[in-house]
């Protein structure tokens, strides 16, 4: 199950490790990306401070942690093909993975039901 | 992710119609509701516009004609060369040429396309200036002519290497214009103006024709397998590689031609010496700076790494310095470099090819390199 943010990021959970990337209606909203821009490994993030960047030809935005955590991994596969995100925003289009620092701040996060709603 | 949204009320094309059932996704330009791209996104659309043609809606940009009160032409050229420093008396019937509308210290008002039509001109100017270039014309051209906007007019922009053989299905005679050239014509019977020109660097021409009849020119345009409708988001990423300013962005009232580096848009005959030297607005300044040069110039810029530069990047001299030297106006990615590319204004001192400076991006200093434009080669049809 994945949940969202109202800044349309998605999160999946693994333990205590979260997969995060932009959605489906985000990527649409976007346009073909051009350039992605990611943390480094180890970097710490507050929830809603900016760490990543994706640019498409026209415009660059920025991807908020959804939570509070470390990134302990992130995808140089879209660094290297940024129309992956596009592609496969909630799949192998994946930005980065976090480790949360603290587990409630997961409760501020939007269900599917909820983040649909938001998008309709 | 953020995103911000406007529900003021914006007019339409008499194309709108047409991009809503073509899936267009429609933005907020000058005040219209425009398309910024249709369901192949910009990357597909500028690269079919590059190798194939790509049909535009640029509706939204301003026609206005000028009659000579006395029925004679040179009348209107010469009052219009009190706003422009321009030599429009020596433009030929069927021939049009691109120039600024200049301010008092020298500055640009608008950047416009002018056509002599045998018994009037034609000029195209940019939508957001519109009503400022009309209401500016009017005041202080009534006199000698009589201004009108074209406000019924559709604008329809064919561009890429397949342009002319797709338009010449339903206007042959177009085979025998080149570059700037102009005419009055007709296509599926509709009067239209037909130049050979446009904004993406290409060869291709703009289609001046009645609202009413637009939408059966683009169908019927649509119908060759080399057109495709093409966005505005497309649209600036082709001028972009072709080096072209967009105005209010690399150009503004505090811009003057030379430092746009675009003095070449003015003639001998308008120069200091030249037989009608000057009488433009903000002509001292402008021919000053001809004369010695201008303090800051627009150059093209490449930043060294993967990184786009946007409008309104400052720019350091050197790594770590504090202090800006200049400001990018237009920054984005060059599709067909797969790159990206970027407009600024910098200190005469900086303006060689090759120099290499600094651009902050989220607080970062990258490196970024002069470099000359345009950035990708144009294809003008020069000789028939």
């Amino acid at each position: 199950m994945l949940k969202y943010t109202k800044d349309h990021e998605w999160l999946r959970m693994d333990g205590d490790v979260a997969t995060v990337g932009i959605t489906p209606y985000a990527q649409e909203k976007l346009g073909d990306l051009v350039y992605v821009e990611l943390p480094g490994v180890g970097a710490m993030f507050a929830a809603g401070a900016a760490a990543a960047t994706v640019e498409s030809v026209k415009a660059a935005s920025e991807v908020y942690a959804p939570v509070g955590g470390e990134i302990v991994a992130v995808n140089d596969k879209v660094v290297a093909e940024p129309g992956l995100v596009n592609a496969e925003p909630t799949g192998n289009g994946w930005l980065f993975k976090m480790k949360l620092s603290n587990p409630a701040e997961l409760t501020t996060l939007l269900d599917e039901f909820a983040y649909k709603a938001l998008t309709e | 992710m953020s995103e911000a949204e406007s529900n003021v009320a914006l007019r339409h094309t008499p194309l709108h119609a047409m991009h809503r059932r073509f899936g267009a996704r429609m933005v907020p330009f000058a005040g219209y509701d425009m398309p910024v791209q249709y369901v192949p996104g910009v990357l597909k659309e500028h690269l079919h516009t590059r190798s194939a043609a790509g049909l535009f809606d640029v509706s939204h940009m301003g026609q206005i004609a000028l009659r000579p009160r006395s029925g004679r032409i040179e009348d209107a050229a010469r009052a219009l060369e009190a706003f422009v420093p321009a030599d429009v008396l020596g433009l030929g019937t069927g021939r049009q040429r691109y120039t600024l509308f200049t301010n008092a210290t020298g500055g640009v008002l608008d950047d416009l396309m002018v056509s002599n039509l045998g018994d009037h001109f034609l000029l195209v100017v940019n939508a957001a200036r519109k009503q400022a270039d009309e209401a500016h014309l009017r005041e202080r051209l009534s006199e000698s002519c009589v201004v009108e906007a074209l406000t019924e007019r559709a604008l329809i922009a064919l561009q890429g290497p397949r342009a002319e053989e797709a338009l010449a299905e339903l206007a042959p005679d177009v085979r025998a214009m080149r570059f700037m050239d102009v005419r009055a014509t007709s296509v599926m019977g509709e009067p239209c103006v037909i130049s050979r020109s446009g904004y993406t660097g290409e060869d291709g021409f703009e289609i001046g024709i009645a609202g009413s009849a637009a939408e059966v020119l683009c169908e019927t345009l649509l119908r060759h397998a080399a057109v495709a409708p093409i966005g505005l988001g497309a649209r600036d990423s082709l001028r972009l590689e072709a080096g072209l300013c967009l105005y209010g962005c690399d150009l503004d009232e505090t811009t003057t031609p030379v430092e746009a580096a675009l003095e070449w848009t003015i003639p001998t005959v308008r120069r200091a010496g030249g037989a009608r030297a000057g009488g433009f607005a903000g002509a001292d300044a402008i021919l000053q700076q001809l004369a010695h040069g201008a303090p800051r110039r627009r150059v093209g810029l490449r930043p060294e790494g993967r990184a786009p530069v946007r409008c309104g990047a400052e720019l350091y001299a050197t790594e770590g310095d504090a202090t800006a030297i200049g400001r990018v106006t237009s920054g984005g990615f060059g599709v067909s470099l797969n790159a990206p590319i970027a407009m600024a204004y910098v200190p005469a001192a900086h303006v060689a090819a090759d120099t290499r400076l600094f651009a902050e991006v989220r607080g970062r200093q990258l490196p970024i390199v002069v470099c000359p434009m345009p950035f990708v080669p144009t294809r003008y049809k020069r000789s028939p």
